[in-house]
């Protein structure tokens, strides 16, 4: 009881979270088919990045636009141990080294690199799609917060770090499968990932991993915890003089985070069957905040819809007019910027927040507006 | 002045900063007794606010040591400094706008500062009493669940000054608390600092001469970065040099 209190601290947080399990869990395998199905798993891995975004960038107000690099670190321990199990030595027999991945063989590298051994073995992997993230995280974030390097400095470095690692997976191709990536992902313990049938299993598997991570999220928030980032967020300096080390809590919160990205690329990969430095540099990073920011920072379940609605959008409407996509997503970003800076999350939270806002900015131009725009559905409520 | 800091709560030997060569503060000495209330004051400039930060780790001295219990702070992270026993105020009021009264002296408790701890804080009763103390002696108890952001000025000095009591400090340090206080607020907030005086010692920077007139057990006078005058406020205020850089403008 007390836990479930922790959890979900109103009515309507429990109502908005059960709302969404029962979206993802039944509304949506019955109405899509497995190929669209697919496509949502796809997006609900990006979530996991988004509720590490929540409590990150909403709660604790360190902006990292370098998300993507945790995301692809996470896809990438996965689709190498996926890559070695495709790469045994009689599907890989015509290669001039049998055995290994193909692009190695490709770029004449003629032994399995040493930090690939590992990637053998499944339980390897499954740790280090935490650990790898949260260990990088980890170190960056302790030397940068230590040394107090915060706000758009912070943004600007971890943006450095998302270039720098896919240049350096593009420019190493025959460790790293360089810019192609690591493709051709075939079975996982012999299991064929890529038939119709192992994509609905995945698609559930994602789906209950990611409501456990929204209710990690949810409860880390609603703990003394969750208030001490949030005093971070607004008034560092009394934080560390009431005796908290606030570099310790910007460090852990930032790998909790990385290691959340890791477990989404890890199931991203999964799912998709492929991993290339495309999914991790700048631009991708920075979609991944643009999700969390539409959907609402300051709530994990708003931030997960939002990586939904934003991708379901983009295939909608990229499939469709390929040339003007772009236009909208920063045309939403800005609007969220001005009108609705807690995302759609914050239009359903308080009458007197930003969705109120939005409603009297529309109200200018037409008057019948005003209740349209705050539907009496409680989907997002804040989380707060 | 006596050179044992066995007697002292907080002793001050020395301390000096300097910004790109000009000396904020330089060569201070400061003795604090237990249970007393020391006022610093002085004109604008004076380095009154450097000292606290000097004590409390903000700033980083360039000379000299700071001895809380006999044990050398200075070097000491911030955080440390305030586990060791000494809290701060600020000068304009600093408490978290979005959370509670309540949340906010609960924030303050020092247990659970860490991150563990942090997750696993539970209320128990005795934190719970020792909040509803504090929030009495404050003068906040009817509005523990109000958000600390709609309070009025002076009741959001006393919320910071009831976090500070959360933590149960040897030494508390206030940067000038009665600033844009009414008159009956003003009373008030010196009533709190003699009651809080009672079992630990307090250190004010303070502008108004009758509020420290009021509190004050003993009183320094800074003047350029330096002392220039300490006692009592009567010995003080006589002082011919303490009349002419200050009390006579």
């Amino acid at each position: 009881m007390t836990l479930l209190r922790t959890l979900f601290k109103t009515k309507g947080e429990a109502i908005s979270f059960a709302a969404f399990a029962f979206l993802i869990l039944l509304v949506l395998p019955l109405a899509l088919p497995v190929f669209r199905l697919n496509l949502v798993g796809k997006y609900l891995s990006y979530g996991f990045v988004a509720v590490g975004l929540v409590l990150l960038w909403g709660r604790c107000g360190i902006l990292s636009l370098g998300q993507g690099v945790f995301f692809g670190l996470g896809g990438y321990c996965m689709a190498m141990f996926l890559k070695l199990e495709a790469s045994d030595p009689v599907t890989t027999a015509i290669q001039s080294t049998p055995g290994i991945p193909d692009f190695m063989d490709w770029n004449q590298v003629t032994a399995l690199p040493g930090f690939w051994e590992p990637f053998k073995s499944l339980w390897f992997t499954a740790g280090a799609v935490f650990v790898v993230p949260g260990m990088i995280a980890f170190l960056i974030g302790w030397a940068m917060f230590r040394r107090r390097v915060g706000g758009v400095y912070f943004a600007i470095i971890t943006q450095a770090m998302a270039l720098i690692l896919s240049l350096g997976i593009d420019g190493n191709q025959g460790y790293t499968g360089g810019r192609n990536g690591i493709t051709d992902l075939r079975t996982l313990w012999g299991w064929d990932i890529r038939s119709e049938d192992a994509q609905f299993k995945l698609y559930f598997c994602c789906c209950l991993l990611l409501l456990a991570v929204c209710l990690l999220g949810k409860y880390v928030i609603n703990t003394r915890f969750g208030r001490v980032l949030m005093a971070v967020r607004d008034q560092e300096e009394r934080v560390r003089f009431s005796g908290y080390d606030v570099a310790m809590i910007r460090t852990f919160v930032f790998t909790v985070a990385a290691m959340m990205a890791g477990l989404g690329g890890a199931l991203f990969v999964l799912q998709v069957g492929f991993m290339s430095p495309s999914l991790i540099g700048i631009v991708p990073s920075i979609e991944l905040v643009i999700f969390a920011a539409v959907g609402g920072r300051l709530s994990v379940v708003g931030a997960v819809l939002g990586c939904l609605l934003v991708n379901a959008g983009k295939s909608a409407f990229s499939e469709a007019y390929p040339d003007l996509w772009l236009y909208l997503m920063g045309g939403t970003f800005i609007a969220v910027v001005m009108f609705f800076p807690d995302g759609l999350a914050g239009l359903f939270g308080k009458p007197s927040g930003a969705g109120a806002k939005l409603t009297k900015f529309l109200s200018k131009f037409r008057p019948s507006l005003m209740g349209a725009a705050v539907t009496p559905t409680q989907i997002t409520p804040l989380n707060k | 002045m006596s050179n044992s800091p066995r007697n002292h709560v907080l002793a001050i030997e020395d301390l000096g900063v300097s910004f790109d060569g000009f000396k904020a503060v330089d060569g201070f000495n400061f003795y604090l007794d237990a249970n007393t209330v020391h006022v610093i004051i002085g004109p604008n400039g004076a380095g009154k606010t450097t000292v606290l930060d000097l004590i409390c780790g903000k700033t980083r001295a360039t000379s000299g040591s700071v001895k809380f219990k006999g044990k050398e702070m200075r070097g000491q992270r911030e955080y440390r400094i305030v586990r060791a026993g000494m809290g701060r105020k600020f000068q304009n009021p600093s408490i978290y706008e979005n959370l509670t009264v309540l949340e906010n002296l609960e924030i303050s408790h020092p247990s659970g500062r860490g991150i563990l701890g942090c997750l696993l804080f539970r209320r128990t009763p005795a934190i719970e009493r020792q909040m509803t103390d504090i929030a009495a002696e404050i003068g906040l108890s009817d509005k523990l669940d109000v958000e600390a952001g709609i309070l009025s000025h002076g009741q959001k000095q006393w919320l910071e000054i009831g976090m500070l009591l959360m933590q149960n400090p040897e030494i508390i340090m206030l940067d000038e608390p009665v600033a844009g206080m009414s008159v009956r607020e003003r009373t008030e907030t010196a009533g709190l600092i003699r009651r809080i005086s009672q079992n630990r010692s307090v250190i004010v920077i303070e502008h108004d001469m009758e509020f420290v007139r009021e509190i004050a057990d003993r009183v320094t006078v800074m003047h350029l970065g330096q002392i220039l005058a300490e006692g009592s406020m009567e010995k003080v205020s006589a002082d011919p040099k303490v009349i002419e850089v200050y009390i006579g403008h």
